[in-house]
């Protein structure tokens, strides 16, 4: 998954350089300077907070917002100067489903084949297609406000890849969605990527850019602060953890077991009995911990290794959590509101 | 440009497409005028005296509510297009390789001949209740097609409106609050002689008002004005009411896909 974002040689999709875009009178920094590329055939993930930047970064690069400064590519094609031929090769599915919700599913379909200048029979077969493809036949003839969150989101999808773009651009494609939504809607996207899509994903959830992107780019106030893979990331906060929950009068112990496997640099949290310290063998500490805990009879209620988390990436970086807002009912209005004030 | 127009068609089909769909929206927006009609007719048209000997007052209301309803269709225009902003649309829209004014063209040209529809039925309405238009079937046929363009013409200013709000409710109160009063300070519904003299300036070049006294004329009724009676505008109501839908677009169709291209590009 990794090797293919970290090619020397790839070919770029998407080339940002230092946009900058604000507001109020430059009051408020929406982009400043962010640079970004996306090699051709991979998926990458920009990951950030509410308001980092992400959906103003996508608008740029999908030729809806001209920036204040800075240069954009796609396919090599300039965003600003030639926005018409952008907009031939790249798909766009936005945070919310960006499609007629009075219309049934194949109306919204047709409509935008023909908006891409398919032919009738040719934007039928299309549609019929896709609909097959995102699990949707049953529901064609049925007005979208009848459709649950997640085919909504299929279908918006589907709509965006109806002349099979070169570069496709994924807005925050499971805010608001059920764990289940969000697990088809992973399903359907890894598929796509499988297809070889170059994919521009932004998302707020860790969880989803560690899923799904080949490379990651972390955005906080309008800027890139962290670029990698997952692992790189991860990496750059450090390496394993051996961790141990134990019986609270045996922690004495288990802490004495683990100073002398990990060679000190030992944390204990009284209050969810864990011992836990930085390891550099692996699984071989594992191994010998266990062993010797064994060997006196103590039996840990949970014992492993622990990588860190793109949460404890994000926390080391920004100094803050990523998730500002839960995902919740609603959640999609309040996304809304937010767009608004961009 | 071929898909230009083919593109603009596309937005007009799927405006059609949705009153099928939801049909509620096209019932309740002929039943209002309907009920305009009604309330004029019976209500208010007892007190109203309409100056010419002869002339029952409900003949010179209908060219009046026709040309109201047209003009008001401009609000599901500004609504439609600002719902479509809130939810996305307009960004999926953008995206896309359309012609700049495809979207906006095609939505104009879908509320105006939804106007088709709801002018058919209020028709239908004031012949139930007594009008009798008596120039001969040209001429009335003349007068419609004079009031589809109208609406055409006016839902440009809809279309602006839509873009330039926030929301689909402000789009609503904003409609109103512009074309209530060219409405009501017109001739439509009472004969501006009664109004201050100031007044009557301002009602009777009202584009409204010279609609009115196009449609009546066209129906074969005379128009009585007051202060403005011998300028050109009140003697030759068709020609300025022309100039006014000419002078409409020239100023809010160029204003309309300039914003809809710029739109929160802000």
């Amino acid at each position: 998954m990794s090797s293919k974002a970290t090619t020397l040689y790839s070919v770029k999709s998407v080339i940002a350089e230092d946009l900058v875009k604000t507001y109020d009178g430059g009051k408020v920094r929406a982009l400043d300077g962010l640079t970004l590329d996306v090699s051709e055939g991979t998926v990458l993930g920009v990951l950030g907070p509410n308001g980092a930047g992400k959906t103003t970064t996508v608008r740029v690069l999908t030729t809806l917002l001209i920036p204040d400064s800075g240069r954009a590519t796609v396919a090599g094609i300039d965003v600003i100067k030639e926005p018409e031929k952008v907009r031939e090769v790249i798909g766009l599915s936005g945070q919310y489903a960006a499609v007629d919700e009075t219309l049934t599913g194949w109306d919204n379909l047709i409509m935008f084949g023909r908006l891409y200048h398919l032919s009738p029979k040719a934007a039928k077969q299309r549609a019929t297609e896709l609909l097959e493809q995102f699990s949707l036949t049953d529901a064609a003839k049925r007005p979208i406000r009848t459709y649950s969150g997640g085919m909504r989101r299929r279908l918006d999808l589907s709509a965006s890849l109806i002349v099979k773009p070169k570069i496709l651009f994924l807005d925050e494609p499971t805010t608001g969605l059920d764990p289940r939504g969000r697990q088809e809607m992973w399903g359907v996207i890894k598929s796509l990527v499988r297809g070889g899509t170059t994919l521009l994903l932004t998302t707020q959830y860790l969880e989803e850019a560690d899923h799904l992107a080949d490379d990651i780019v972390v955005v906080d106030h309008g800027k890139v602060i962290a670029r990698g893979t997952s692992d790189q990331l991860k990496r750059q906060v450090g390496g394993e953890r051996l961790e141990i929950v134990a019986a609270a009068n045996d922690l004495a112990q288990v802490k004495e077991i683990v100073a002398k496997v990990a060679g000190g640099n030992v944390s204990v949290d009284e209050g969810i009995r864990q011992v836990s310290a930085p390891v550099t063998t692996g699984s071989k500490a594992l191994i010998e911990a266990a062993r010797q805990l064994d060997d006196l009879g103590i039996h840990p209620l949970d014992i492993g290794l622990k990588r860190p988390s793109l949460d404890d990436v994000f926390i080391s970086l920004t100094g803050h959590v990523a998730e500002e807002q839960k995902p919740e009912e609603g959640g999609e209005i309040k996304a809304r509101g937010r767009r608004r004030k961009k | 440009m071929s898909h230009a127009i083919s593109d603009a068609l596309v937005i007009t089909k799927r405006q059609w497409l949705q009153l099928i769909r939801v049909p509620e929206v096209l019932i309740f927006s002929t039943i209002q005028p309907v009920m305009f009609v009604l309330l004029f007719r019976y209500v208010f048209g007892g007190s109203i005296s309409t100056g010419i000997p002869g002339v029952d007052y409900v003949q010179l209301l209908m060219p009046g509510i026709f040309v109201q309803t047209v003009a008001f269709t401009l609000a599901g225009t500004a609504v439609g297009l600002a719902e479509d902003m809130q939810k996305g649309l307009i960004d999926r829209f953008r995206s896309l390789p359309i012609s700049r004014g495809a979207v906006v063209f095609g939505r104009a040209l879908g509320d105006g001949l939804l106007n088709i529809v709801v002018l058919f039925v209020m028709g239908l309405a004031g012949f139930l209740v007594g009008w009798r238009p008596d120039s001969g079937l040209f001429k009335v046929m003349l007068g419609f097609i004079f009031l589809l363009f109208f609406g055409f013409a006016m839902a440009w200013i809809g279309i602006l409106i839509g873009l330039s709000v926030r929301s689909a409710r402000v789009a609503n109160a904003a409609v109103f609050i512009a074309v209530f009063p060219l409405t009501f300070l017109s001739n439509a519904f009472a004969p501006t002689t009664g109004m201050p003299k100031a007044l009557q300036y301002f009602a009777e070049w009202n584009p409204v008002s010279t609609m009115v006294a196009a449609c009546r004329e066209l129906f074969g009724l005379q128009n009585i004005f007051g202060v403005t009676a011998n300028s050109w505008p009140s003697q030759n109501p068709l020609e300025m009411s022309l100039i006014y839908m000419v002078l409409l677009m020239a100023i809010f169709v160029p204003l309309s896909i300039r914003k809809y291209v710029n739109v929160a590009s802000k």
